[in-house]
């Protein structure tokens, strides 16, 4: 055992390949971060100004782009009120914060990611199953305030526990999955048929 | 000296530590067992402890239990590796120490608030005090600060030793690397309302945890184990030690990208994430021929054959779990079907176990066998074995068992909600309710009964190896760096 290996089999060689491609690699991740960072600002065209939740949101498949993309429609003011952008902002985070407060992402997915237990909220505001475009913010604020009550289970026994959401925070919860519902997730989930999609 | 019975004589000052870690840890693992289970249980039946201790409540404390007892384990394992390998005393025992403390403290604390408490208001209270909301992150800030004090004592403590003492290769990796991992941790200790942005940065903990510091940290603790279990040469475990971590921060730190294909990042990370993420198996594929060639060499001739087994499951458990079985579903053409479905799950158990649960267990036995005195605990053993034996059958099949139960169930609700009714409320039930899904939640079930039995079992033999044993195993004395 007496020679030496040859370069590439030496400790001295892949410690500094070692250490190269480290910092190569996050040279990289950082150079990234900061473009991702700044094309997904609120705002932008993939995450939405919160005053988005003043418009009608739907979620389209998009034939020149091969996927399902949100899409924009006219007035629709979330509750009946058109926000300012400061008042959507606060809105949308007290709604944020009482999803983050809650924990639904340890029975749900949000842009897919959480637990398996619940269905994705990801496109929540735009599921078929709120009846009707009408009828959707009243449903849904009812469902959050007594979600024993008014479960809706398609017979798997599977109930949304009381979560003691307080009326005030019921709406907060609406507006931020409005608004979440127009972020463009690059075509995840595919082949959602929106509420709107029915009444076409 | 004694041999044969517990005596802290026996150890070091570094790993009369290291126990204690151990000792939660086993206790924390004992912990996230209970809780899988009670959440399993509420996939089979919906009615159990519904508005007591609600599924969310329960997965929140099974893999939070995990990831704290992960870290206790590998805590531990640097403690008690840190003495030998830099031939000096640790530097700062007593403060060590009562970091020890004040963490468990604090776990405790967190814990009790979880299962009281649960949920609070929508305000900033709630994420300081009761929990934070984001899933393996759900500790309370103020516990944040608490975890990454008791890291900064825990990197003092290994900085200072090694400079007092020796610096050598594995010396060099690890302390880098504990740098990279505490300041990770940082990345998620701040709320925003931008979810994009907010998962953006949840991911850089996550992603960069397990699929590049954390298993950077195995390979520095394993290529200590190999030495220290077959008396590998230390010129072959750091040169491959250097590889490792070339593969795997070349692969997984960009292979961060194949978790920002769907939540509204830019579609550039489709072509980053897909490209490095499918490298990440190659780092692993080296560890399982270099360990296996090693134990090979040695003809499995060696004093603690709980501990090599437990090994040899660590370097298949890692390239099946996270390679073979984070591969599967890591390309986004699969991910876009796959993405947050039982599919996850089943990646996600038989990757925390196989790369990281088998790793600590295979310390446990380590420092069983020293704290007796550094008793015999190759073959002709009391009983054959049966235990230790029994222990990793039942453990490795329930685990497996698991893990197949939920890639059924994760083929079918990839099929049935996302690529035929799109996701939707009713889809989402649709797959939920359709018998091959009922039957592999039921298989959970089981295997999962299984998992834990064997853990029980393991309990009782760490508890039990080697008493009376007078036979001493052969020490490898590691050679200096
Ligand atoms: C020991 C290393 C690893 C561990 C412990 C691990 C664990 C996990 C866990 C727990 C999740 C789910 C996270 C959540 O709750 O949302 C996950 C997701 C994922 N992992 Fe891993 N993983 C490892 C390595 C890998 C590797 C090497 C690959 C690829 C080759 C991979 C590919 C993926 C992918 C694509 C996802 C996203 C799944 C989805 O879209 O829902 N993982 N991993
Ligand atoms: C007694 C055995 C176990 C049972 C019954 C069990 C059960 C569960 C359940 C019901 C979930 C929630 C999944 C969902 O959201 O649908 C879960 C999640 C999880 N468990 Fe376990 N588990 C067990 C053991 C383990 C072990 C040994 C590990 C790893 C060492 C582990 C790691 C995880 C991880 C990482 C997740 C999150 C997965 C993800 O988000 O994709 N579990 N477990
Ligand atoms: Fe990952």
């Amino acid at each position: 055992m007496g020679t030496s290996p040859p370069v590439w089999a030496s400790e001295s060689f892949w410690k500094k390949v070692a250490i190269w491609v480290t910092a190569g690699s996050f040279v990289i991740l950082v150079i990234l971060t900061f473009d991702t960072l700044s094309k997904t600002a609120v705002g932008g065209s993939r995450v939405q100004s919160y005053s988005v939740i003043n418009r009608s949101i739907d979620y389209r498949f998009d034939y020149i782009l091969n996927r399902y993309r949100p899409v924009f429609g006219g007035d629709e003011p979330l509750f009946g009120r058109s926000l300012s952008e400061d008042e959507a902002a606060a809105l949308v985070t007290q709604g944020k914060k009482t999803v983050q407060a809650k924990n639904c992402m340890n029975c749900h997915t949000l842009l897919g990611n959480g637990a398996y237990y619940a269905p994705d909220l990801t496109k929540a505001w735009l599921d078929p199953d709120w009846g009707s475009v009408e009828e959707r913010e009243a449903r849904m604020l009812a469902f959050l305030l007594d979600p024993e009550k008014n479960a809706v289970t398609f017979s798997s026994g599977r109930k949304m526990p009381r979560l003691g959401i307080t009326d005030a925070e019921a709406h907060a919860i609406v507006a931020f999955l409005k608004w979440m519902s127009a972020i463009d997730t690059n075509g995840f989930p595919t082949n959602f048929k929106t509420i709107g999609h029915q009444e076409d | 000296m004694r041999t044969g019975i517990i005596d802290g004589a026996n150890l070091n000052g570094g790993q009369q530590l290291a126990v204690k870690y151990f000792s939660v840890a086993l206790v924390l693992f004992l912990v996230q067992m209970l809780f899988g289970l009670l959440a399993a249980i509420q996939f089979v039946r919906p009615d159990f402890l519904y508005n007591v201790l609600d599924f969310n409540v329960n997965r929140m404390v099974h893999i939070d239990a995990m990831v704290v007892w992960m870290l206790y384990g590998f805590v531990g394992a640097v403690y008690w590796l840190l003495e030998e390998e830099s031939g000096t005393r640790v530097v700062g025992l007593a403060v060590g120490n009562l970091a020890f403390w004040v963490l468990t403290v604090a776990v405790a604390i967190v814990v009790v608030v979880y299962l009281w408490v649960q949920t609070g208001p929508g305000n900033d209270l709630t994420r300081w005090f009761v929990n934070e909301g984001r899933e393996y992150l759900e500790a309370p800030r103020w516990a944040d600060f608490g975890i990454v004090a008791v890291l900064g004592v825990f990197f003092y403590n290994v900085a200072a030793t090694f400079s007092r003492g020796r610096w050598s290769g594995i010396a060099g990796v690890l302390t880098l690397d504990l740098v990279a991992l505490a300041g990770l941790y940082c990345a998620g200790m701040f709320y925003l309302t931008n979810i994009t942005a907010d998962q953006y940065w949840w991911w850089w903990v996550i992603h960069l945890w397990v699929e590049a510091t954390w298993e950077v940290l195995v390979g520095c603790i394993m290529a200590w184990g190999l030495m220290h279990v077959l008396g590998v040469r230390r010129r072959i475990v750091e040169t491959w030690l250097y590889i490792e971590v070339a593969l795997m921060f070349g692969s997984g730190i960009l292979g961060l990208g194949h978790h920002y294909f769907w939540i509204g990042t830019p579609d550039y990370w489709f072509s980053i994430g897909g490209f490095f993420s499918a490298l990440e198996p190659i780092p692993l594929v080296a560890m399982v021929v270099h360990s296996v060639y090693d134990a090979g060499v040695r003809k499995l001739r060696n004093g603690n054959h709980p501990a090599l087994a437990w090994i040899i499951a660590h370097t298949f458990g890692n390239f099946l779990g996270a390679g073979v079985w984070g591969f599967m579903h890591t390309l986004p053409q699969i991910n876009l079907y796959t993405h947050g479905t039982q599919w996850t799950a089943s990646h996600g158990h038989l990757a925390f176990f196989g790369a990281y649960a088998t790793i600590n267990i295979a310390f446990f036995y380590i420092a069983m066998q020293t704290w007796r005195g550094n008793i015999w605990l190759g073959s002709g053993l009391a009983g054959e074995g049966w235990k230790w034996k029994g222990a990793l059958a039942l453990i490795n099949l329930g685990v497996i068992g698991m893990t197949v139960a939920l890639l059924i169930a994760g083929y079918e609700q990839s099929f049935i909600e996302r690529a035929m009714e799109g996701s939707t409320w009713r889809g989402y039930f649709a797959g939920q309710m359709h018998p091959w899904f009922q039957q592999a939640m039921a298989w959970r079930l089981v295997f999962g009964v299984v998992t834990l039995a064997g853990a029980l079992l393991l309990v009782w033999d760490l508890l039990t190896i080697g008493v009376g044993e007078t036979r001493r195993a052969p020490q490898f004395a590691a050679e200096a760096g």
